[in-house]
């Protein structure tokens, strides 16, 4: 199955303010944890992903900071700010008004035309 | 062998550095895109990859180098603000890399032709002085705005917006019947520029002016042209002292010559030319307006400081004169001017500095003092009557003062870390289309409101 270009783009704010919730992240295991969610099905161009930190992070959802691992690279994290979690929460709520509006047409469409 | 991989795989990964850092848009992020690069190589190779397809793999995840510097660019557009132009579609970096000096260059000529066209229905510079005065930002923008469309390729729908914005000009300085000598000539001589700029601004960014980052782009060119075509003005006067010098020396009189062609078809044609200037020069010349913006906060912020310990020592009060509300209008101009410049060079994420708090004691004494004399003349506007002038200078100061306002306040949550950086920048760009409002609202509205005075 593919998913269309705009549906990626419109869920990917609140996909990886979601994520940002949970825990501190960087770039790769957020994509990584985006695939797992979706089971494989949301691909992501990776590079794709990085202006869109950069935007969060200049409108003020999320921060950045540098760690280095011992003995490793060092390593650009994100963690997310009050201001972003009340962002995901607004993204909470206009998702859930889509999906029950889509529930409520899945249901009433005929189930040979959904499975198909 | 694994060594020899590894090696292999180290000096692929720096020419793929190399390579992305080469990109303006995405530069100092190279790093992070480096690092993600890496993470998806070891998983691959963990789960069997040799070094070299782990790498093409990775690579190819990564996304075309294109796409992935075009979507840098639409987020760091200040990055690339030196260098403009964004490498779009095939189709467009075609366009851009050819040479638009031919599409400069006729504007420009367009430009110097349509302003002598007057000339053949017997209207000259020294007899009809007034309708070049109303008309002269009609002049000047039309060829600029065309040039903007003609680069931007801009679609049939924002060409029209544009060509109606400026027949709603073109109409306001001339169908109405404005005496010679009425206050409403001169507004609308000083406000049909500023709204016809922001008409050309439309056509600069190619039809996308909602856009907050295309609007900050604007505001960097306009800066920008507006330090070129100084410079060129000041090229032209040594130009026009040499030209008249030297053919009076030979005993012929160039003055007509001069007034009457060089200086106003170079002046027009020289709106286009500074325009392409900007654009093309951008790699080149470091932007001058921020850093004229550096120099001059720190000495306006003193005699501001000065003029209000001034104003606390001496209890004579503010003399208030007709004309001391238009030089509060220009004050705050200049303020706003140096605070949107710097807005305009500034990295949106480093940490508020010793420059944000100077901004921030230049907005709030600018502020304090255009109060003070907002307060002083409150009583003296009744008593002048509302001529057109008194409304628009007021008017003026109204504008100003809210925008200076609440960025003051702005500012200060970003130094106390409480609001981003981008807020200040966000309210900047949205706060223009008041400034266009304004204008056309003194172009348009103001005449028949009061009677054409």
């Amino acid at each position: 199955m593919h998913i269309p270009k705009d549906l990626v783009a419109a869920s990917a704010t609140p996909l990886v303010l979601g994520i940002l919730s949970q825990q501190d992240s960087y770039g790769y295991a957020i994509i990584k944890q985006i695939s797992e969610l979706s089971g494989g099905q949301l691909e992501w161009t990776d590079g794709l992903l990085y202006p869109l930190l950069h935007r969060l992070e200049r409108v003020g959802h999320i921060e950045s900071f540098w760690q280095t691992p011992e003995g490793g690279r060092r390593r650009k994290y994100y963690r997310i700010t009050d201001q972003g979690r009340t962002e995901l929460a607004e993204h909470h709520r206009q998702w859930t008004a889509v999906v029950d509006a889509l529930k409520g047409i899945w249901n009433m469409t005929p189930a040979r035309l959904v499975e198909g | 062998m694994a060594t020899d991989s590894e090696y292999d795989l180290e000096r692929q990964i720096g020419e793929w550095r190399t390579y992305m850092q080469r990109r303006q848009a995405v530069g100092t992020d190279a790093e992070e895109l480096e690092d993600h690069l890496r993470s998806t190589i070891t998983d691959l190779t963990e789960g069997g990859l040799q070094p070299d397809e782990a790498f093409l793999v990775a690579v190819k995840r990564m996304g075309s180098v294109d796409d992935v510097s075009r979507e840098f660019a639409r987020e760091h557009s200040g990055r690339l603000w030196k260098q403009l132009v964004l490498a779009g579609t095939p189709e467009a970096q075609a366009a851009t890399n050819r040479p638009d000096l031919w599409t400069m260059i006729g504007c420009a000529a367009g430009a110097a032709i349509a302003i002598k066209l007057p000339a053949l229905f017997g209207v000259d510079f020294d007899n009809d002085g007034e309708f070049y005065a109303r008309n002269i930002s009609l002049f000047a923008f039309v060829p600029l705005a065309a040039y903007f469309a003609i680069r931007r390729k801009l679609s049939p729908l924002y060409l029209g917006i544009v060509a109606l914005l400026f027949a709603a000009g073109a109409i306001g300085a001339n169908v109405y019947q404005l005496s010679q000598n009425s206050q409403s000539v001169i507004l609308t001589a000083i406000h049909l520029p500023l709204a016809l700029w922001l008409a050309a601004g439309v056509a600069y960014t190619g039809g996308d002016w909602r856009s907050d980052r295309k609007r900050m782009d604007f505001i960097r060119f306009t800066g920008e042209w507006f330090v070129y075509f100084v410079l060129i003005a000041l090229g032209g006067g040594v130009l026009t002292g040499f030209t008249v010098g030297t053919f009076e020396a030979i005993g012929l009189n160039a003055e007509d010559f001069v007034q009457l062609w060089l200086i106003p078809c170079g002046a027009v044609a020289a709106v286009v030319v500074a325009a392409w200037l900007v654009e093309a020069k951008q790699s080149v010349i470091e932007n001058i307006a921020p850093v004229l913006t550096r120099v001059f906060t720190p000495l306006f912020t003193a005699v501001l400081l000065a003029l209000l310990a001034g104003i606390g020592i001496s209890s004579t009060g503010i003399d208030v004169q007709r004309d001391v509300l238009i030089l509060f209008d220009l004050l705050l101009v200049v303020v706003l001017g140096l605070l949107l410049y710097s807005i305009s060079a500034r990295d949106p994420l480093s940490p508020p500095g010793l420059f944000d708090k100077l901004q921030l004691a230049l907005v709030v004494s600018a502020l304090a003092i255009d109060v003070l004399v907002l307060i002083a003349i409150t009583g003296r506007i009744a008593e002048w009557g509302s001529t057109p002038n008194k409304v628009a200078a007021l008017g003026e100061n109204v504008v100003l003062l809210t925008n200076l306002a609440w960025s003051a306040w702005l500012l200060l949550g970003f130094i106390r870390r409480q609001l981003p950086f981008a807020a200040l920048e966000r309210w900047q760009t949205r706060y223009v289309v008041v400034y266009a409002a304004w204008a056309w609202a003194v172009v348009l509205v103001f005449p028949p409101l009061f009677n054409f005075k």
